[in-house]
């Protein structure tokens, strides 16, 4: 019972993080129908800014931790920000109305760009931190496993938490998120209607990219050891997380996301941690196959 | 930004406009190279430390505003000055009419050339083995043709028959001593086998999602095949795989016992190069049968009902094509060629380990068709040499070739986002009799 309870906490961990990337994938189909191959790259690449802010307030010698990690957050956000929106400007946007595989490939283009630039201006090497947040609270004890909530973990899933309330709220209730909205059901009339749907798909990308670095910095903070390539695993898991929860929706994301951070983590606990990739993509195929529109998601009809 | 706000309205050079503009682009390149390149992670004894490199940012701003500028420059001088005329859009631009020039007379050529070219002065062993990577590659790329090019099936897992065919000849090839020339058909049968198996459940499903299937069985496969150790040696691969030979004659300098080899039997000197001729020719046979069978293919009813299918399944199912056979049959084709090139590749190499079957495989396999400009199959050939040659090449910039990879399928997607040979003819046409018009149906049977 103690095993489970710690398991939980930890795939509700995982989760947190798998959604905050999905949602960057949802909403990019949601409005052009393309997979952004390149989002779990500027995942990564969020996660190496975060690293190297970490990194640079250590050596200014800041020591208040709660105001050095919100520096980190805003900057890394910031930062992957002006990567999710170049990228859209370089590889996506000129091939905007071209026909269907082009930008796919673009996008695939992009990522291989992308990991083997880091990989160059960084490094290959895995970078290890020390832990920044350190201890937690006991929640369960028995003679043989006591299970303890970390306050990381507590920070991860508060932050996505206030995130996710700030994301709904900005796409129900502003102007940006009814602009969104509107491109995604139909782009052309809101071009007609005085929308400037370059731009609202530019800013679509923009928050997509922050809510990845998010993602990215929890990921430094929380394993505490980074390379070149975690964007590829963890970009395809996410984006089964979207397409889990019903692409296009933004709570399905968040719902598909902690879902496959649950499986993947009790598969990993209960049989084989070989195999816990394996998982996730049967999963994906599982679904794709017998629930096509995920659990949220509006089925799509298709006319001549 | 469109190219219109080089020039102001009088049609002079908008000198302002460009400037500001070239100074964006510039600040852009700042904000991406400030924390990513400017600031390198190193390993210090106390941890990670920084390595501040502001020259190499100041490098990357100044060529962001250069390029710019050079862009402006192009909009205001060269590209896009008028619309083209009526003609030349029916025609296409020259570039396209001397790609379909290349398309129409390349074919042969290339293969006289190819088959020539070990006799020619400079091909060393370098250049072949240069020439047989391509050659893999561009049979890997007529297979995937049939998926991607004929009937439309966006396919990211390619490589998984790559390597079920290189995993059953490296297997059987060890553990039961059979030869190359029994294991290659069968590994054919067990990648087109398992082209059916993961086919049949997916391919009800639309283009992107196929892809992401097909991407992850890709990665399925991948993952089982590093983790079974007992069965594939996990990451260590499997090694000492056996050469093939030529009729039973292989190319080792001294003979087993009781047998004769390649060069005795033809009385030449030993020569190492010898070998890597033979897998050349062999390559380059099995990419021909490969380009053969699709073009034979294409003219089936089979081939039409891809097409068709690729065009508009509604029309296709209406018409009474069972969209899941059809689909099924190009996967498996598909497949089954993509395990005969595993295979080649198991006795070229003599090792594989799943680290030859990562899913940036698949994408450049795929880069490669969709770059061709999909279902062309002189296109493929182009795509491969220019990629998988050009990358060869620059082999001592070892670290900046994935880079450039990378960058030139985002470049070519944008300059010609169908690919470089982008003209598709009909494949079937009515023939042009005077009698055609009397009695249509049967002119047309015939000619098809």
């Amino acid at each position: 019972m103690e095993y489970f309870v710690q398991q939980l906490i930890n795939g509700v961990t995982l989760g947190s993080i798998y959604g905050l990337i999905a949602i960057g994938y949802t909403m990019v189909y949601g409005i052009i129908g393309m997979i952004n191959f390149a989002h779990g790259d500027v995942f990564m690449i969020g996660a190496f800014i975060a690293l190297i802010s970490l990194l640079i307030l250590g050596s200014l010698g800041l020591t208040f931790i709660p105001l050095a990690l919100l520096i980190v957050l805003i900057v890394s956000m910031l930062m992957a920000s002006v990567y999710g929106w170049t990228v859209e400007r370089v590889a996506y946007r000129p091939l905007r109305g071209s026909f269907r595989l082009a930008p796919l490939i673009s996008a695939i283009g992009m990522s291989i760009f992308l990991q083997n630039y880091v990989q160059i201006a960084q490094g290959a090497r895995v970078k290890p931190i020390q832990p920044v947040v350190n201890g937690g609270i006991v929640v369960m004890e028995s003679p043989s496993f006591i299970v303890t909530l970390s306050y990381m973990q507590i920070l991860i899933v508060l932050t996505t938490l206030v995130l996710m309330a700030g994301f709904s709220y900005l796409i129900a209730r502003t102007a940006l998120g009814r602009q969104q909205r509107a491109c995604e059901q139909d782009r052309r009339m809101a071009s007609l209607l005085g929308i400037n749907v370059d731009r609202t798909i530019s800013l679509t990308f923009v928050m997509g990219a922050a809510l990845a670095a998010v993602a990215g910095m929890m990921f430094v903070l929380y394993y505490g050891v980074i390379d070149f390539f975690i964007g590829f695993l963890a970009g395809v898991k996410a984006f089964t997380a979207a397409v889990l929860g019903g692409i296009g929706s933004m709570p399905g994301a968040m719902l598909g996301g902690l879902l496959i951070g649950l499986i993947e983590t009790f598969w990993s606990a209960y049989f084989s941690i070989e195999y816990k990739d394996v998982a996730a993509f049967s999963i994906l195929v599982l679904v794709l196959i017998f629930l096509p529109t995920g659990l949220l998601g509006k089925p799509e009809i298709e006319k001549v | 930004m469109a190219a219109g706000n080089v020039r102001t309205a009088e049609g002079a050079l908008d000198l302002p406009a460009i400037l500001k503009d070239c100074l964006m682009s510039a600040l852009v390149v700042f904000a991406l190279a400030a924390p990513i390149i400017g600031l390198r992670t190193i390993d210090t004894p106390g941890g990670l430390g920084i390595d501040y490199r502001f020259d190499d940012v100041a490098l990357a701003v100044l060529a962001g505003f250069v390029g710019r500028l050079l862009v402006n420059i192009y909009w205001a001088y060269g590209g896009r000055r008028r619309p083209p005329a009526k003609v030349d859009a029916i025609k296409g631009d020259s570039f396209a009419s001397f790609m379909k020039k290349v398309g129409l007379y390349g074919g042969p050529v290339a293969i006289l050339f190819a088959v020539a070219m070990p006799a020619m002065p400079f091909a060393d062993r370098y250049v072949l083995d240069v020439a047989i990577l391509v050659l893999t590659y561009i049979m890997l790329g007529w297979g995937l043709n049939i998926v991607v090019g004929l009937a439309g099936l966006l396919d990211l897992g390619y490589v998984a028959f790559y390597a079920v065919g290189a995993y059953s000849y490296a297997l059987i090839a060890t553990y039961f001593g059979w030869s190359f020339w029994v294991c290659l058909p069968l590994a054919g049968v067990f990648a087109c086998f398992f082209g059916i198996i993961l086919g049949f459940p997916v391919l009800r499903l639309r283009g992107d999602y196929l892809a992401i299937v097909t991407l992850g069985f890709g990665e399925i496969i991948r993952v089982v095949l590093l983790n079974w150790y007992e069965f594939t040696g996990g990451p260590n691969g499997v090694s000492g795989i056996p050469r093939p030979s030529f009729f039973g004659l292989n190319f080792a300098r001294i003979a087993p016992e009781g047998e004769q080899t390649f060069h005795q039997f033809f009385g030449l000197e030993f020569s190492s190069v010898h070998r890597i001729i033979f897998l050349y020719y062999l390559i380059l046979a099995l990419a021909l049968i490969t380009n053969f069978v699709t073009l034979r293919l294409r003219k089936l009813p089979i081939g039409r009902a891809w097409e068709a299918l690729r065009e508009d399944e509604i029309a296709c199912r209406s018409l009474g094509i069972n969209p899941t056979n059809t689909k099924l049959t190009a996967f498996a084709i598909g497949a089954m060629f993509g395990g005969f090139a595993g295979s080649f590749f198991a006795t070229r190499q003599g090792f594989i380990s799943p680290e030859s079957f990562t899913f940036i495989e698949s994408a450049v396999i795929l880069a490669i068709v969709v770059l061709g400009g999909m279902g062309s199959q002189i296109g493929v050939v182009i795509a491969a040499i220019f990629l998988i040659g050009g990358t060869e090449v620059f082999r001592e910039l070892e670290q900046y070739r994935m880079l450039a990879f990378g960058g030139a399928m985002v470049l070519i997607m944008v300059w010609k986002p169908r690919g470089l040979l982008a003209h598709r003819e009909p494949t079937l046409k009515l023939p042009p009799t005077a009698k055609a018009e009397a009695k249509p149906l049967a002119g047309a049977g015939g000619a098809a």
